[in-house]
């Protein structure tokens, strides 16, 4: 990861700043402040900011953590982007996370956690958290093509990835909850859902964020291998919440895996070396 | 999460040798010095905290934004100052400005995005306000005895030893004035453009302005607007160019064509047939014919001011050769009779707190010898951020100044050989330029082509990481 040299000269990005487009930011603040960092929701490709405001908002908010969380163009309520590029999705959350009263923890899910590491190269996190990351690559489409074929064959030629709800939860979410869930889904644009597989690897992180991954090791959209791997880019090892779906943040114990979050942050984890 | 523990000075500790004038001196171990919390001030603070340093910033105001907090009465800014440069290339690297901002923010802007800025990574908590620095001095192992005392001059010096100090205290704030024959017995109104505020100073009067920088300019533009006569004295023809062209931020195009590496002769020839379709010859308009090339001077972006003159609410006339008791007398021989000149005529950068020879400037003509514009021989333990002169924003040039000193003060202890063969680059540096050729005036010793700058930069910051 920190092999990569730093990028001082950026001429496109100068040249061609993002377009800028209407997001939704959802928000849930304690009512006092406990001089905690805020924490950046980013979800993954699909979902949208919903999915975070069903439980973890409230409950961040409730252990005294200021909680936001966003929809990424083109996702929930914000505006529709349907020639977004991963860069577009990463402006959206440096924007974000620079608007935010204090340096932020980024939390990123699924593709949402790749989004996460290109903006920890825009953007100085006080930390970060990659939960279920679906970092890229194309062992992804292996797995994805293997576990749910008709959702993911369509994508491969350009329509929206489908995910089902088999993958995204366990069994212990009830069915009726879990269809809910499945048909507010919506879909990322074609170009980043190839950049995911095509796209340039992030660029090292800025300003040292100590960096958790977690997932569940029966997760049918990230193999336990992926999340390892992903651990030990950021020299860790993964926490691993078996049992669960991809959807983290939605499933039946959605608890446990904040609540986790929630602690490391509390002990205040140290600056990443480098 | 973590808050500095490091806060409030400690008594002068009576083990650290007193100064030369045998007061004693507060020792701060490794704490770095950061003077000024303006723009690169600020990025220092944050950055070197960011590397782990504990760090002292000194600021003569009670608030942050240096130049661009008009309440300051250093600030040069005016009410209706925006930025010359688009936002993509002036905003901090790794804290972008609101992208529902104009392309060109006003100052009130600028400001907002600075105390964000500080509160944002909680600055304020390392920033001594209303405390200015008196002297700066080299002291035995590569260590900094910084003095200091209330702005204003009152109240007891204190006198503290640092690791390193950051030189971040501007270079827009010492006015350059001319000396011009006859000046002292001219009876009308004369003040530089740093006491330009309001056009409600240009109302119904005849106003001279002197300068064609970006400053003399807009000010020209609001005399033409405001006053009742303006003339506009130029010691050259300059190239204006648009804020925009082809529907884009100009500096945005120029961007492009650099990314694109697009070489200098080429990009002047496009530039100047660009400028020959929109603007069209300034020649007709009484001005000047440019003597140099595009990129040769520092670059001017006013859409406004050809405009007025085809408006003839401005009048452009040559250098001005003497005052008289009523009267200005041109160098083409005209005379004229403004009631108000203003002085656009520039800033200098001042270290009054440091001796010249620790910046390599022995003899003190006012142009230290750097490398990089930021690092001094001799003095590893020195940096100075901001004394750029860019032809575009200078607030990335600042923050990765500041990146790089803080890497290179890291690397001080972790591994010294590589500290070392950068200040032997520092030495077999210095003066190095990162433009093409540029007139040679006092603000043009300073100019850099942005991304020169910045490739320059980046090697060394490669090659200080080995990579």
């Amino acid at each position: 990861m920190n092999a990569q040299p730093v990028q001082v000269v950026r001429g496109w990005e100068w040249a061609r700043p993002e377009r800028p487009a209407r997001r939704e930011v959802v928000a849930a603040v304690p009512e006092l402040d406990q001089a905690k960092p805020p924490l950046l929701f980013v979800p993954g490709f699909g979902h949208g900011a919903w999915a975070f405001a069903e439980h973890w908002l409230g409950h961040a908010a409730g252990r005294g953590f200021p909680a936001y969380a966003l929809s990424l163009r083109g996702h929930g309520d914000s505006e529709p982007a349907p020639g977004a590029t991963l860069r577009s999705y990463t402006h959206d959350v440096v924007q974000v996370a620079a608007s935010l009263p204090r340096q932020a923890v980024l939390v990123g899910h699924g593709a949402g956690a790749r989004v996460v590491a290109h903006a920890l190269a825009r953007y100085p996190a006080r930390a970060a958290v990659l939960v279920a990351p679906v970092l890229g690559g194309w062992g992804i489409l292996g797995t994805a093509l293997r576990r749910n074929p008709v959702g993911t064959v369509p994508a491969v030629f350009g329509a929206g990835l489908r995910l089902n709800r088999r993958q995204l939860f366990s069994r212990e979410l009830p069915d009726a909850e879990a269809r809910r869930h499945v048909a507010r889904l919506g879909r990322a644009s074609r170009r980043a859902q190839w950049q995911l597989l095509t796209g340039r690897q992030p660029e090292p992180a800025v300003g040292r964020p100590p960096v958790l991954v977690l997932g569940s090791p029966d997760d049918r959209v990230v193999p336990p291998g992926a999340l390892t791997r992903a651990a030990r880019r950021y020299a860790s090892a993964p926490l691993l919440f078996p049992g669960m779906g991809h959807d983290l943040m939605l499933d039946a114990r959605w608890r446990e895996p904040v609540d986790a979050i929630l602690d490391w942050l509390e002990k205040d984890p140290a600056p990443a070396a480098g | 999460m973590s808050s500095s523990t490091d806060l409030g000075r400690p008594d002068p500790d009576p083990a650290v040798a007193p100064t030369t004038d045998g007061r004693p001196v507060s020792d701060r171990g490794d704490t770095v010095c950061v003077i000024g919390a303006g723009a690169s001030g600020l990025t220092a603070v944050k950055n070197l905290r960011e590397a782990g340093f504990g760090v002292d910033c000194y600021e003569r105001e009670t608030g942050v934004g240096g130049a661009w907090n008009w309440r300051h009465d250093r600030s040069p800014v005016y009410a209706s100052t925006h930025l010359i440069s688009s936002r993509p290339f002036t905003q901090f690297p790794d804290f972008p400005m609101p992208d529902d901002w104009p392309d060109y923010p006003h100052h009130a802007q600028l400001l907002s995005y600075f105390e964000r800025y500080a509160d944002h990574f909680d600055l304020r908590q390392h920033v001594w306000f209303g405390t200015e620095v008196v002297r700066v001095e080299p002291v035995e192992g590569d260590r900094w005895d910084v003095t200091t005392r209330s702005t204003g001059g009152y109240g007891p010096e204190r006198t503290s030893r640092y690791a390193a100090v950051v030189l971040a205290n501007g270079h827009n704030w010492s006015p350059k004035l001319p000396r011009y024959e006859g000046l002292e017995q001219f009876r009308g109104e004369v003040m530089h453009a740093s006491s330009y505020k309001d056009p409600a100073q240009l109302r119904g009067k005849r106003v001279l302005v002197v300068g064609a920088g970006n400053t003399g300019c807009d000010i020209a533009v609001e005399a033409a607007q405001q006053a009742s006569r303006c003339w506009h004295s130029t010691r050259r023809g300059y190239w204006y160019a648009p804020k925009y062209v082809f529907g884009r931020p100009a500096d945005q195009v120029n961007d492009t064509m650099l990314a694109l590496r697009v070489p200098l002769r080429v990009r002047q020839w496009l530039y100047h047939w660009t400028l020959r379709l929109t603007v069209g010859d300034l020649t007709r308009f009484g001005l000047p014919r440019p003597d140099h090339r595009v990129y040769e001077t520092h670059p001017i972006a006013n859409s406004q001011l050809v405009y007025y003159v085809g408006h003839g609410e401005v009048t452009p006339v040559p250098d001005v050769a003497r005052f008289g008791d009523r009267t200005v007398e041109l160098t083409d021989g005209r005379e004229i009779d403004p009631d108000l000149v203003v002085f656009a005529t520039g800033y200098l950068p001042r270290f009054e707190f440091l001796e010249g020879r620790v910046l390599g400037d022995a003899d003190g003509s006012g142009r230290p010898r750097l490398w990089l514009n930021a690092f001094a021989a001799g003095h590893p333990t020195l940096a100075v951020v901001g004394l750029v002169q860019p032809d575009s924003g200078i607030f990335p040039i600042s923050h990765w100044q500041s990146v790089l000193f803080a890497r290179l003060l890291t690397l001080r202890t972790t591994r010294p050989d590589r500290a070392a063969a950068f200040g032997r680059r520092v030495a077999a540096g210095l003066g190095e330029r990162y433009s093409g050729k540029v007139k040679d005036s006092t603000r043009h010793w300073f100019e850099v082509g942005h991304a020169d700058y910045l490739r320059a930069l980046q090697r060394a910051l490669h090659d200080l990481e080995g990579k």
